[in-house]
């Protein structure tokens, strides 16, 4: 008996803690996040923003929260209940799952899987499905609308953010989002002869890239200004325009943390994940997990930019960017890359 | 050999696995059929998982899950269905459907058969997978790809290539008079261009 508990119970358990400690500190993180979103986009426009709950309106979120819980959900009469009820869940439950694998400093990860970039691209082109579904089963035409269009943009900027990746683990040699970062240790700026520093991590030598990444994680978020599956002007708020109260609140729940799950990727992909920018004395005293939380939090900050300054793209244009500009394009990079890493033996 | 919590997990997604490909075929919306699939994919992926083959089971949701099966239902979505009207023309059908489902019983029984009949036939085939400590899966993988069998692997990925080519150029049409948009000279025109200055007699217009 003691055997069954020391091998499957405790770390059962182990993994369940880890899990509540991620997603409650990622659910607090995603309120403030939610809440900079707003002040910085209003911040551009020269409006003061949320304001009133709680001091500087740092409780708005969590004033919307119980808000959303407490209002009536409202099943459209012809919609399809039980396909209509599991989009808003099965959005959540897969922005959230991808969490598991994301390393927040070094060893604080609650599954280092092997194949860890893998699964992140796997459930990150999972994600549509909420949107089809809850697109459909509401029965009406703007959702519906807004269901065709973001199938067809998520299939898109996938191939292009595959090919980033691809060209990130050509560096790397590993699968696994530790080793992609710890692989950023040393690069450009040790080949030089400096100290290592920012000047290693992949944004630098892979900077096309970068930005490729970049954009197309603003259109697989369905972020402005590729947010055309639920365009106010045309479709009122697309796949989400029957949804009300706490299945409404999953969908926004699970865009945000889809965003800050793009944030973290770059973050790890690109900006040397928990590593300080310079590896000197004060720099590395502080712990990983701050300098992770200050880069990703930087790229979401940029998103939010993008929110408040880029105008909506036309739908022709949207897929015009991504299969005949950042297809091309990357595809070309990842063929230079291995060019460049062979002739040099750079490669891991 | 799976056993304790391996083999308990084996069941359960097997199980799963079985019990949504049956609800494909009974399921009466068509919607909710292609819903199934994917949740018959996701547990086969699971499936996968169990046995060590991790990368299988991430291309496994990343192709088939996350972009065929979108299509799938991309286009189950947009077709109108007449249940009616299928139902009635079903039965016509079932002498094929048993034919093909006999088949694939035979070679059911025939690769079952192999494993009771002489049970290390899976190792006179070929060596499954080295040991994952020495070598990991996504690398073992690639090695075969790649390196062994890597001219066989080009040419699958230029067959694939031409099928892409032609299915594109069968539904390719060109429309006379259709009014498309050109980046490149619209980045290309400025101020000289777009712009002319003309001195308008008052009164009068251009």
């Amino acid at each position: 008996m003691e055997l069954f508990f020391d091998t499957y119970v405790w770390p059962a358990l182990l993994i369940v803690i880890q899990s509540l400690a991620l997603l409650v500190i990622l659910l607090i993180y995603v309120a403030y996040i939610i809440y900079a979103d707003r002040k910085i986009w209003a911040a551009v426009q020269a409006r003061r923003g949320p304001n009133v709950v709680g001091p500087w309106g740092l409780l708005q979120s969590f004033a919307d929260m119980l808000k959303f819980i407490v209002k009536e959900p409202v099943i459209p009469s012809g919609a399809n209940k039980s396909v209509f009820l599991l989009a808003p869940l099965v959005s959540a439950v897969l922005a959230l799952a991808a969490w598991a694998v994301i390393p927040v400093a070094d060893g604080w990860v609650v599954a280092s899987i092997n194949v860890g970039i893998l699964y992140v691209f796997a459930i990150s082109s999972l994600e549509v499905y909420g949107v089809i579904m809850g697109g459909w089963a509401s029965n009406s035409k703007y959702p519906f609308l807004g269901a065709l269009r973001s199938a067809a943009q998520m299939v898109s900027y996938e191939v292009s953010i595959g090919f980033v990746i691809v060209t990130v683990l050509l560096c790397v040699g590993s699968l696994n989002l530790s080793d992609i970062v710890l692989s950023q240790g040393d690069g450009l700026g040790t080949r030089l002869g400096l100290p290592n520093s920012f000047l290693d991590w992949h944004w630098l030598g892979l900077f096309p890239m970068f930005v490729i990444f970049f954009i197309s994680a603003l259109a697989e978020t369905n972020r402005p200004p590729f947010d055309l599956v639920e365009a106010e002007s045309e479709l009122v708020a697309g796949h989400m325009v029957e949804y009300s109260s706490g299945p409404y609140m999953l969908f926004m729940l699970s865009e945000y943390v889809a965003i800050c799950l793009m944030s973290a990727l770059a973050t790890v992909l690109f900006l040397g994940g928990w590593l300080p920018p310079i590896a000197v004395a004060p720099f590395t005293w502080v712990p990983g997990v701050v300098w992770f939380v200050l880069k990703a939090s930087a790229v979401f900050f940029m998103i939010s930019l993008v929110k408040a300054f880029v105008p909506r793209y036309r739908y022709d244009q949207l897929m015009r960017l991504g299969w005949k500009v950042f297809l091309p394009i990357s595809i070309f990079m990842v063929v230079a890359t291995a060019f460049v890493l062979k002739l040099t033996g750079w490669s891991a | 050999m799976l056993t304790g919590l391996a083999a308990a997990f084996f069941y359960l997604f097997a199980l799963i696995a079985v019990a949504s490909a049956v609800m494909v075929i009974a399921a009466r919306n068509p919607v909710h059929s292609v819903l199934f699939l994917i949740l018959t994919f996701f547990n086969a992926a699971a499936l996968f998982l169990l046995t060590g083959a991790e990368f299988l089971a991430m291309i496994l949701l990343v192709v088939y899950v996350g972009a065929v099966a979108v299509l799938f239902l991309f286009v189950v979505m947009m077709l109108d269905v007449d249940f009616a009207e299928l139902k009635a023309g079903a039965l016509q059908y079932a002498p094929i459907g048993a034919l093909v489902g006999i088949i694939l019983v035979a070679e059911l029984a025939v690769v079952l058969g192999g494993y009771a009949l002489s049970p290390n036939v899976a190792a006179s085939v070929a060596e499954p997978m080295r040991d994952l400590a020495e070598r990991h899966n996504t690398a073992q993988l690639g090695d075969i790809l790649y390196t062994d069998y890597v001219y066989a692997f080009q040419i699958a990925g230029l067959v694939l290539l031409v099928a892409m080519i032609g299915a594109i150029v069968l539904t390719l049409r060109h429309k006379e008079g259709v009014k498309r948009q050109v980046i490149a000279d619209q980045v290309a025109r400025d101020h000289r261009t777009a712009i002319e200055v003309r001195k308008v007699e008052s009164g009068k217009g251009i």
